[in-house]
């Protein structure tokens, strides 16, 4: 049977701040070696604090129980699928972990001299010189702290670049199948968002496009496969269009898992690109985050990228540049997130150029494989072939008044994470799975399994796929209490 | 591949299973002019001993020998153990954002404790679940102020971390937000007479002020934010040196709610963060209740399910960007959740005697490695008010023989540098170091 949940202990937790008891500690330092003074003397003591209300004090033993507990609350790829469709959940590899721990690394400072950094800016150089190659750009930035934020960085770099030649413009045009982050950062760049419509296929509507484009747009932002999973076949054309107006063209590279090897966005005119490493190149998601967005340009957006970009000197030393006069400036301290950036270097020698085509050719297969034996039980809103996803609508089973949320909290049940869902907008009841290429047929039979096991009890027993999940630790959170009176941290009580 | 399952048979099984042709077919999708006919130009792949030794050689050569005493946003704190033996644990270092509730308690209730002692150590009312850094989440807290007071002048000391502050800068050019300095004293604060012949010009949304500052030097945030507010002004007071909280009068805490803070923003890597040439780390953010709403990023409550049991889920989302997009407070689509348990661990383990130790620690070896500049070189200590674990001294030299030379950051301080001394430098590196400026 499908269904690989069962009971078994689970230990209930309190907060960390109702544990523990005055005196316990699970700390200490060396004693102080130079001449103690008094604090009072040093500093003003109208700038020092009495005592801070509420911390605990726990032993080590009592550190480490809390924490352990609470993450066997966790559902986690190491124990399963999660087939989040455009979030791209897939195996992160042991030896990246390991590597990016190296004592080395994790004690570099970006402000020490270049003789002391050598390592460091190594691995960010050649990364920088792998992902330019995997997406045929020319230059790289891997500054941002996550895609959105590379998606910030990216759209100031294409204002910068208009404003070189006279005229920053006004709008972005955004396909409505678009993430929800793309609209809000070009409108804290300062633009003007213009939504342009999907045809029947599921693509950007040309025919529609032609009517928005004009010399006011500064850029489209399109994600190539889309939302949808779907491979923009006209791509060609939209970035001839758009390049006739003088306007660039952005890419969201949440979907780059379906294309290493297969096809790059620098070759069908894209002119900037963010990459989301830990979609693609398993750095882990960490709960939510870090993440790292590097961005990476073609040759006519290289003045614009954020300072310092990584120099070589004719030695062969590598340093850091700030001389860049027509830079966007600093979009975060320092140079980006470090130990993501070893981590995706390791995978992408871990993987070397056979191996990352080989992801993407699975990856796409297990999708197409999933879509092969959905289709039966659940309506496809857009035929057309699909690459490393495929999105679902729950219209047939909202005939029995189940919908999308129902079906994720009951697959919680059969002992998986739920698909992405309610997304991408354009789809009503969107289920969106993406399994990756790390997933066995076993793993994609069991969900399959599952799949189909919910279509049927929806409608046989709708009720019970409406009450879901049944086995989960704690039931579904009630959000619009929670919302109304929010509260957001631990007091005492009173 | 070692992290691909299925195998040849597996996949053909599949193909024909799926009725597909080959795996060519799958990508019909994509015109043949645009498909890639070679191989990707990348290095071949390597095993995972090759692996090992490729990155062991790079990690070496940037393997401290000694203390560089650099901080300057950065801070080198002892790391307990107990933190890399629990986020190593793949439950929460391979999970997902916690949309999914159910599935996801262990990083839920994590981040609510995360909130709760950022809003403790601030003295503040409420907290996020953490921003992508201290400097990304300066530049928030302008976006946040900006509406807020609907007005676009701010004020900043210049004695904010001045990566900072370009960040600022590149976050507010676009949206008519304009940025005016303040500039120090001789002692190292902003200079609140200054600030004072500003905020009278009026139209003033907020002032930012840092302590400890870039200098090291503390400010008085408290007096800052009561000038702010006597001028209709909001307060946005920065700390990139967390661990300072620790024994500094929180910027939330007074009797009068007109001397705190409106909101505090800042860097906690040093909760048990590594440096990590510059990144990951962790931005905080804690306001005002009344402000909620809009602040950035991501919030964590408590509620109940249905039989009544206490549980924790993500709150407040109509303020991101996955439900307004454009209108959206910001753009922010994450938070650094595994940073944020590494500080709530670091927290839980030193309690808050271990956190006022390492505060009394560096201040005491910071103090110290001060007199012995004084005593054993002749080289000055600028800035004489007090300072928390980093100072400024005269130099004269473009390399300087430890710490960071200011000349990019400030020039009319020539080649002064600025030294950082934590409780992991013991007392003969202090001397050594010391010996190297005379």
């Amino acid at each position: 049977m499908s269904k690989r949940v069962s009971t078994h202990f689970s230990l209930n937790e309190r907060i960390v701040f109702e544990e523990g008891s005055p005196g316990r500690r699970a700390f200490d330092l060396p004693a102080l070696d130079v001449p103690h003074r008094d604090i009072k003397e040093l500093i003003e003591p109208e700038l020092l604090r009495a005592e801070i209300p509420g911390m605990p004090e726990l032993s080590e033993v009592d550190v480490i129980r809390h924490f352990t507990r609470l993450s066997t609350w966790n559902y986690h790829i190491d124990l399963g699928l999660y087939p989040l469709g455009s979030c791209t959940m897939k195996y992160n590899p042991k030896i990246n972990e390991r590597m990016a721990r190296l004592e080395g690394f994790i004690q570099a400072h970006p402000y020490a001299p270049a003789g002391r950094i050598q390592g460091s800016l190594d691995i960010q150089k050649t990364l920088e010189s792998c992902l330019a190659e995997i997406s045929g750009m020319d230059a790289v930035t891997l500054q941002p702290a996550a895609g959105a934020h590379g998606e910030l960085t990216g759209i100031l770099m294409i204002r910068a670049y208009h404003e070189s030649r006279g005229n920053p413009r006004k709008k972005i045009l955004i396909p409505d199948s678009a993430h929800g982050t793309n609209p809000a950062s070009a409108a804290i760049s300062g633009y003007a968002v213009e939504s342009v419509p999907s045809n029947a296929q599921g693509t950007v509507d040309l025919a529609a496009l032609r009517k928005a484009v004009n010399e006011d747009v500064a850029a489209i932002m399109i994600t190539n496969p889309n939302t949808l999973g779907i491979f923009e076949a006209e791509i060609g054309e939209i970035a001839l269009l758009l390049h006739s107006h003088g306007a660039l063209v952005y890419m969201d590279g949440a979907n780059l898992n379906a294309m290493m090897g297969i096809t790059r966005p620098g070759d069908f005119g894209i002119d900037v690109l963010h990459i989301n490493l830990h979609k693609t190149f398993t750095t882990p998601h960490g709960g939510g985050g870090p993440g790292a967005g590097p961005v990476v340009v073609k040759k006519i957006l290289e003045p614009f990228l954020p300072y310092p970009v990584i120099g070589g000197k004719t030695d062969g030393t590598l340093f850091f540049d700030y001389d860049r006069p027509q830079s966007i400036g600093k979009i975060k301290a320092y140079n980006g997130q470090f130990g993501m950036h070893v981590r995706a270097l390791c995978y992408i020698l871990a993987n070397g150029p056979e191996g990352l085509k080989e992801v993407s050719e699975v990856a796409v297969l297990n999708a197409n494989y999933i879509r092969a034996k959905l289709k039966a039980a659940f309506a496809l809103p857009y035929d057309s072939p699909t690459l490393h996803e495929v999105v679902f609508s729950d219209r047939r089973q909202a005939h029995h008044d189940v919908h999308v949320w129902d079906m994720a909290k009951r697959l919680m049940d059969y002992g998986f994470h739920p698909p992405t869902v309610s997304f991408p907008l354009i789809v009503s009841g969107a289920i969106m799975i993406e399994p990756t290429e790390t997933e066995s047929k076993q793993e994609l039979d069991a969900f399959i399994d599952a799949m189909l096991a919910i279509a049927k009890e929806a409608e046989e027993q709708p009720e019970f796929v409406k009450a879901a999940p049944h086995t989960t630790r704690i039931g579904r959170i009630d959000e619009a209490g929670a919302a109304r009176r929010p509260v957001l941290r631990w007091k005492p009580e009173e | 591949m070692r992290y691909i399952p299925n195998s040849a048979a597996d996949r053909q099984q599949m193909l024909a299973e799926a009725g597909l042709a080959s795996v060519d077919s799958l990508f019909s999708g994509i015109p043949g002019k645009l498909r890639l006919r070679r191989l990707l130009d990348i290095p071949k792949a390597l095993t995972e001993p090759e692996l090992i030794e490729y990155f062991q050689a790079r990690a070496a050569k940037d393997a401290n020998a000694s203390p560089l005493f650099i901080g300057a946003g950065i801070y080198s704190h002892y790391i307990p153990i107990v933190i890399d033996a629990l986020i190593s644990r793949s439950e929460f270092y391979t999970a997902y954002t916690p949309y999914q509730a159910e599935l996801a308690q262990g990083t839920l209730q994590a981040i609510f404790e995360f909130q709760t002692y950022i809003a403790q150590l601030t003295g503040m009312e409420v907290a996020n679940a953490s921003l992508y850094d201290g400097s990304t989440g300066l530049a928030e807290a302008v976006l946040m102020a900006h509406r807020l007071a609907k007005k676009d002048r701010f004020l900043l000391a210049r004695t904010v971390h001045p990566e900072y502050r370009a960040v600022v800068e590149t976050y507010a050019k676009n949206l008519g937000i304009g940025i005016e300095l303040i500039e120090y004293t001789p002692d190292g604060r902003m200079d609140p007479e200054k600030l004072e012949a500003q905020l009278q010009k009026g139209g003033t949304a907020a002032v930012v002020v840092q302590s400890p500052n870039f200098f090291g030097t503390l400010e008085k945030t408290h007096d800052i934010c009561e000038l702010a507010h006597r001028y209709e002004a909001l307060s946005i007071v920065n700390v990139c040196e967390a661990v300072s909280l620790g024994l500094l009068k929180a910027p939330g805490e007074d009797a009068s709610e007109k001397r705190t803070a409106d909101i505090v923003v800042g860097e906690a890597q040093s909760f048990g963060v590594p440096p990590s040439f510059g990144g990951p780390h962790l931005g905080f953010m804690a306001t005002r209740e009344r402000f909620v709403r809009q602040m950035p990023g991501r919030l964590v409550g408590m509620g109940k399910d249905y039989a009544g049991r206490r549980g924790f889920v993500l709150t407040l989302s109509t303020r991101e960007q996955h439900i307004r997009r454009e209108k959206a407070t910001s753009n922010i689509c994450t938070n650094q959740s595994l940073c944020a348990l590494m500080a709530t661990i670091y927290l839980a383990a030193v309690g808050p005697k271990g956190l006022r130790e390492v505060c009394e620690q560096n201040i005491a070896k910071t103090a110290y490695a001060g007199d012995q500049i004084q005593k054993e070189t002749r080289r000055r200590v600028l800035f004489p008010a007090p300072r928390f674990n980093e100072f400024v001294i005269e130099y004269d030299r473009e390399q300087p023989p430890a710490g960071l030379s200011l000349s990019r950051f400030y020039p009319e301080l020539g080649h002064a540098v600025l030294l950082c001394v934590t409780e992991t430098a013991r007392r003969e590196q202090i001397d050594a170091m010391v010996k190297g400026f005379a």
